[in-house]
């Protein structure tokens, strides 16, 4: 499956630059795995060393924060778009 | 480095600031490489005095309004409302940006805010100078 990634303006060194990215795979854990073929460096900004989500995103498929569905087990299909949006925190 | 500011801009931050007391706000700077053309609250999920995040929600509608205006977001600030605008030990924990600034309005001195701004990256702090001035709308 082909998916739209889009990505914040504050990670976009790693992907030269680009404002979107296509990605291939039947899951979002697949997509991310794609994207680090391409641009190394990519999943460690998402994922924690174990492979789960990281504090310091939120992804979102077609405005649902993936939380809230099966996460990187969730099942993507062609057109959809999935949003990595920055997580800031602080005290 | 200097983050360029307007005047409406540095007053847009410490109002809300003073409005969020006594808890710490947060919010976005939206703008094109060091030059900030717009400040946009949003929500503080922590509603604490002395921790925030931003509501997850507001940072999508900012990267949308951004696109929408053909700007980028370039930093995000929030307030200390007790202790010095520097980043604390939280803040440096946290920081996982490197890409953007964060800002931070003191309310130590309730009636001489302070505004600074920061780059964090691998735990060292680099300070930009915060330059104001006039909106050329004014």
């Amino acid at each position: 499956m082909a998916v739209e990634v889009r990505v914040p303006s504050l990670m976009r060194k790693i992907v030269n630059g680009e404002k979107t990215v296509q990605a291939n795979g039947t899951t979002i854990g697949q997509l991310l795995e794609d994207l680090e073929k391409r641009y190394p460096g990519f999943k460690e900004r998402i994922l924690t060393p174990d492979n789960g989500l990281n504090q310091f995103v939120a992804l979102y498929l077609n405005d649902e924060d993936i939380r809230f569905l099966k996460e990187l087990n969730t099942i993507v299909e062609d057109g959809d778009v999935l949003l990595i949006l920055p997580a800031v925190a602080g005290g | 480095m200097t983050l360029y500011l307007y005047k409406e801009h540095y007053s847009a931050m410490v109002e809300h600031a003073r409005y969020d007391v006594p808890n710490e706000c947060c919010g976005m700077l939206a703008g094109k490489g060091d030059r900030v053309s717009a400040v946009w609250r949003a929500t503080n999920a922590q509603h604490s005095p002395t921790r925030y995040s931003l509501d997850p929600q507001d940072i999508l509608r900012g990267i949308r309004e951004a696109d929408k205006a053909g700007c980028e977001l370039i930093g995000f600030y929030h307030s200390h409302t007790h202790t010095e605008a520097y980043p604390s030990k939280t803040d440096m924990e946290l920081a996982f940006w490197p890409e953007c600034r964060y800002v931070i309005v003191s309310l130590i001195d309730s009636g001489h805010p302070t505004l600074r701004a920061f780059w964090i990256a691998d735990g060292k702090v680099t300070e930009d100078v915060v330059e104001v001035s006039a909106s050329p709308d004014a």
